[in-house]
């Protein structure tokens, strides 16, 4: 593939840098990430990731843009309240950079249609707010082999750790096992959320799936980053494989993928 | 004992199940938390039983959501 004038310009600030260049923004602009909820932590990741030129994001999400988004959910905008927000995220990315083609998911995943559609993507982002989606998501990548980035946030807090399957990384269910009781988890509307916590964890998201991509530097993985925003403390938090895990474990029990009980959780 | 808890110095003066270590830590609800003892995860099974002893090294990881509701229902 040849750059244009344009990409040249576009990209001049990645093409400089000697662990991009060229090479690199080409791998950048033939790569595909799935982002799996169009909202807090999948939002500012698309963003960095379009403006990087990653040349196929798909979306995920079945909501529609509420007003008590656009605190931290800064790629929809104030007239797209009602909209769906994969339409409101595509548009957006479509009028930032042409050479991002975005194919969008208004559906919401489950054991029956999930493993089809991370095949098609190189990296896949978890943006998702809810337990069931997040064990959902981990097992499916084990099982199909793809790299995905792991994150939450609550309150001031956020945690974030990647997982690549096929250098048997630790998966999130080495870590937390199962999902917790429905009933044990607190509801996020009361617990509330800095909007820009948000914004970093999701940029932190793009920045692994970028380096994932040009396969440079230390990725997050047989690591939880816990990061403090009150204390303004990084912490990386080492953590192993565990040979009990049910799915990726030495006999593992977890050979059909799980539809979990939803713990209402809506941020 | 001495022990590290997140990786700050805590003392007890004896030992104390992980049970008893996450109320004393102020953990309000135990069930949102996986346990790594020594670099392990610990089974919540053992939360009861399992004895924390000097020098032990325990981080307390919470499951944390975030980002948008979207995955499933």
């Amino acid at each position: 593939m040849d750059f244009t004038e344009e990409q040249l310009e576009r990209y001049s600030r990645h093409i400089i840098l000697q662990e991009v260049g060229v090479e690199g923004q080409q791998k950048l602009l033939e790569s595909s990430v799935l982002i799996i909820g169009a909202g807090g932590l999948g939002t500012p990741a698309a963003q960095f990731l379009a403006a990087a030129g990653v040349g196929k994001i798909g979306l995920v999400d079945a909501d529609q843009v509420e007003l008590s988004n656009l605190q931290r959910q800064v790629l929809h905008h104030t007239p797209d309240v009602g909209r769906l927000k994969v339409e409101s995220a595509k548009n957006k990315i479509n009028s930032m950079n042409p050479d991002v083609e975005v194919k969008t998911y208004r559906d919401y995943l489950y054991s029956g249609n999930i493993k089809e559609v991370i095949r098609e993507y190189d990296f896949i982002i978890d943006g998702t707010d809810n337990f069931p989606a997040k064990f959902l998501i981990n097992d499916a990548a084990v099982m199909e082999d793809k790299p995905f980035s792991h994150a939450g946030i609550i309150k001031f807090t956020g945690q974030t750790m990647t997982v690549v399957p096929s250098e048997d990384t630790p998966c999130y269910r080495c870590v937390f096992i199962d999902p917790p009781p429905p009933g044990a988890v607190p509801s996020c509307k009361e617990a509330g959320v800095l909007g820009v916590l948000a914004g970093v964890v999701g940029a932190l998201q793009a920045t692994e799936a970028i380096k994932y991509l040009l396969d440079k530097g230390d990725l997050l993985t047989g690591n939880l980053l816990n990061y403090d925003a009150l204390s303004m403390d990084f912490r990386k938090i080492e953590v192993k494989k565990n040979p009990d895990c049910g799915v990726c474990g030495e006999d593992p029990e977890i050979t059909e993928l799980i539809d979990y009980e939803q713990g209402a959780c809506e941020l | 004992m001495k022990i590290q808890v997140n990786g700050k110095k805590v003392e007890y003066e004896n030992e104390l199940t992980v049970k008893e270590l996450l109320k004393e830590e102020d953990v309000d609800m135990p069930e949102m938390v996986s346990v790594e003892l020594n670099g392990e995860i610990l089974a919540k099974d053992k939360f009861d039983s399992q004895l924390i002893k000097d020098g032990d090294q325990v981080e307390f990881l919470y499951f944390m959501g975030g980002g948008s509701n979207d995955g499933l229902h």
